[in-house]
């Protein structure tokens, strides 16, 4: 009887389990089907099933556009392949993902997406020599001791940093405090450089309270601490869903300080059910946004809701920015597409260290990279007013 | 004397009891089941048959295998589910992580280094499961598995604040808030949420499947000792084992410590496998996992759980070419496998079929059961 019992539970859980990891699927990913022989195979790896997936697939369609245009303005030049693996953000499924690539002739990796299977990745990217570029995978130990790894976007350090400077320089007077996330590394890796470089420049932050789950939904504890240390200013280096929480929240009680965000609060404008009066006022750091007015970003959005029917968010114009950046400086390389993966690993990094630079949608100007892989570009800052990103 | 009463106890006891070479079988069956693995993905590997893909997962493959009969020493042959296998593993991942850092500069040589982190590992993994065993082992009911359940979600939230380093003379410092000064500046082994990076891999695919031939070693002889025997007696009765003057606790935590130490090690090797350990690896869905192995190679089968280890570790990787479907595709064969190998018809036909195929087996089979009835 009680056998029976524990195998009940145990198909109950692995159904549940499974469901768990298809739940959030979709997207698609075009096999690498050799064309004619002037190809060159872009692999790509990132979250197409699990919790992460609105990322991995924002990836794979942003990339898959960039692909489609450059194929399409030049037939008769290099053609692109693009081949997107799925990691179910795991680390041990990203090597994975990783090596079968290897195995279907990948030239150079455009990923991975999230943060921790991206350095896992990208140490045996550095042994087999693959050139790398993530496009989102923002932790600085992705591109530590690895001279093949690139990222397109800020590391999080680097946007606590531009936070804390911002802040200092445009609102020397307020009184700033922090809500981070503790169990998430994203959060915690902006809060540290944040709270760094603002004691650097003779700030303190008033008060810092953390939270430990992204399901959070009661912030009355941290907003009570920051209301009785009359805070001002909070700066949110978290996701959009727990700032939601709390913007909601701090009305409920009366408590009106402006926010400061970073590219996590992208996308708090259209989360359903959610009053976008409450965020009116708030500046937030982030390489791109949807409703920005530039001819670029315009015509990006309106291909990518063609193609997808959505709007695109930040990761989709990262992946199309990294698809771009990696087309032209393969092109400076003067390799063919015959030239085997080390050797335009070598010509690729004699390229972005030589100053290659690009410009994007994720960036305002141009983008460049040091060789230590981080990208140099500068930050974009946008209000929130009448219910739109306004550029600062 | 007490040993003869467990035997007539235990209903497997009793078989082995009266078929000598049931143990011998089961041993002959699950280390050919490792042999002969081991061989045919070195030979593969080695021709250029099997490509970077497969490659990569040897050592997963070899760490599941040792998780899954580990656990099975504590489903199967203790009795008791435990839904928290990959707390074990994080602590022995993490551990065996710190102690090749703290030793790179003085023992050079790889595999000694490794071998001290899988000692220690198994050593705090043990420590770990005894403090989880000590108050709840002699309770009755399933509250081990609410418990383990627990345990292997608080190693997870421990891991996530917790922080180690080395100063500049070689000290270890740990803290358990990222705010604390004095690691700030010192070389990081451990960050939080982030985990461990940058971990020099010295998990070998040979190491793994010694390792795999070490857990395989201790789980069968403690099957097949006394105190095995005792374990299985208390699964089986334990009134009866009471009545005896059988320490059902102590019996049910020998299961319980041993598994738990194993699983560190294979968890130690897990670690040694990746440049980066992250503490969300070891979450809930790692522990149901290797429970399916388990359940699947069927409960108290080891040399099934072996298989089912390796197929499963590998299925999704197979099913790439199903793209969107693949978690969907591997969903029904999980659920398909799973329907098979429980269902009496099915299991049948299948046997009918054997038998079909090995008429002259079965008159052996036959007439040695009549030997033995006579």
């Amino acid at each position: 009887m009680k056998k029976n019992w524990t195998k009940f539970l145990v198909v109950a859980l692995s159904v549940m389990m499974v469901f768990a990891m298809t739940a959030c699927g979709g997207g698609s990913s075009d096999g690498g089907s050799e064309g004619g022989d002037n190809v060159l195979h872009l692999g790509g790896i990132g979250p197409l099933t699990g919790p992460a997936a609105l990322y991995g697939v924002a990836v794979n369609n942003g990339a898959q556009l960039a692909v489609d245009e450059i194929n399409a303005a030049n037939p008769d030049g290099v053609q692109l392949v693009w081949d997107m693996q799925d990691d179910e953000h795991d680390a041990e499924k990203s090597v994975n993902a990783y090596n079968k690539l290897m195995d279907d002739g990948m030239q150079i990796l455009i990923g991975t997406v999230t943060s921790a299977p991206c350095t896992a990745v990208a140490a045996e990217a550095y042994e087999n020599r693959t050139f790398v570029l993530t496009p989102s995978a923002s932790a600085a130990a992705v591109v530590e001791g690895n001279d093949n790894v690139y990222q397109l976007c800020f590391q999080d350090p680097q946007q606590g940093q531009i936070a804390a400077d911002y802040i200092a320089e445009n609102y020397p007077d307020a009184v700033v405090g922090a809500i981070y996330n503790n169990a998430d590394n994203y959060s915690t890796g902006i809060y540290d450089a944040f709270k760094a470089e603002f004691e650097a420049k003779g700030k303190t932050v008033a008060a810092a309270e953390a939270f430990a789950d992204d399901a959070n939904a009661d912030f009355s504890a941290q907003l009570n601490s920051m209301k009785n240390a009359n805070v001002d200013l909070i700066f949110l280096p978290i996701y959009y869903t727990p700032a939601s929480n709390i913007m909601k929240q701090a009305s409920d009680m009366g408590y009106a300080p402006k926010y400061f965000g970073c590219d996590g609060l992208d996308g708090i404008l259209a989360l359903e059910g959610f009053d976008t009066a409450l965020a009116e006022g708030s500046l937030l750091l982030t390489p791109f946004s949807a409703d920005a007015e530039d001819d670029a970003t315009k015509a990006f959005v309106d291909a990518y809701q063609k193609a997808y029917g959505e709007k695109p968010i930040q990761f989709a114009a990262d992946a199309y920015d990294c698809v771009y950046a990696v087309y032209e400086a393969f092109g400076k390389t003067g390799l063919g597409t015959d030239a085997s993966m080390e050797d335009i690993c070598e010509a690729m990094i004699e390229q972005f260290n030589g100053g290659f630079s690009i410009t994007g949608l994720t960036a305002s100007g141009e983008m460049k990279w040091e060789s230590t892989g981080v990208v140099d570009k500068a930050p974009k800052i946008y209000l929130i007013q009448d219910g739109k990103y306004v550029e600062q | 004397m007490a040993d003869r009463l467990l035997k007539s106890i235990s209903s497997r006891g009793l078989k082995n009891a009266v078929k000598g070479s049931e143990y011998r079988k089961e041993a002959l069956i699950s280390y050919g089941v490792l042999v002969v693995g081991y061989i045919l993905l070195q030979l593969g590997a080695a021709v250029g048959f099997i490509g970077h893909n497969l490659q990569g997962q040897f050592v997963p493959i070899c760490v599941y295998v040792s998780l899954a009969i580990s656990l099975n020493l504590v489903v199967g042959i203790s009795g008791e589910l435990s839904l928290g296998h990959a707390g074990f593993m994080a602590v022995g991942a993490f551990t065996g992580v710190v102690v090749t850092r703290v030793l790179e500069q003085s023992i050079e040589f790889g595999p000694a280094r490794l071998m001290i982190a899988l000692l220690v590992a198994a050593f705090a993994a043990a420590i770990a499961g005894f403090i989880i065993g000590i108050p709840i082992l002699g309770l009755r009911g399933d509250y081990l598995a609410i418990v383990t359940l627990a345990f292997g979600e608080i190693v997870r939230n421990f891991m996530n604040v917790l922080f180690f380093g080395l100063d500049e003379k070689g000290h270890l410092l740990f803290a358990f808030n990222h705010t604390i000064d004095g690691i700030e500046n010192n070389q990081r082994i451990i960050t939080g949420a982030i985990g461990a990076t940058g971990v020099t891999k010295l998990a070998t695919f040979t190491g793994a499947a010694i390792l795999t031939a070490f857990t395989l070693f201790v789980v069968l002889n403690l099957k097949n000792s006394k105190q095995g025997r005792a374990i299985m007696a208390i699964r089986d009765n334990r009134i009866a084992g009471e009545s005896i003057g059988l320490d059902v606790k102590k019996y049910k935590l020998m299961a319980f410590v041993v598994s738990a130490s194993l699983a560190g090690m294979a968890g130690c090797m897990f670690g040694q496998n990746y440049s980066t350990l992250a503490p969300v690896k070891f979450n809930f869905n790692t522990s149901v996992l290797i429970l399916v192995f388990v359940v699947l190679g069927g409960i108290g089968n080891i040399w099934g759980g072996m298989i089912a280890a390796a197929l499963l570790t590998v299925l999704p990787e197979a099913l790439r070419q199903f793209a969107d479907y693949r978690m969907l595709t591997y969903a029904i064969v999980l659920i398909l496998v799973m329907i098979g190998t429980y269902n009496p018809a099915f299991r049948a036909r299948i046997t009918a079929f054997v038998e079909k195929i090995k008429p002259k087996k079965k008159d052996k089979g036959k007439e040695k059961t009549g030997k033995e009835a006579a």
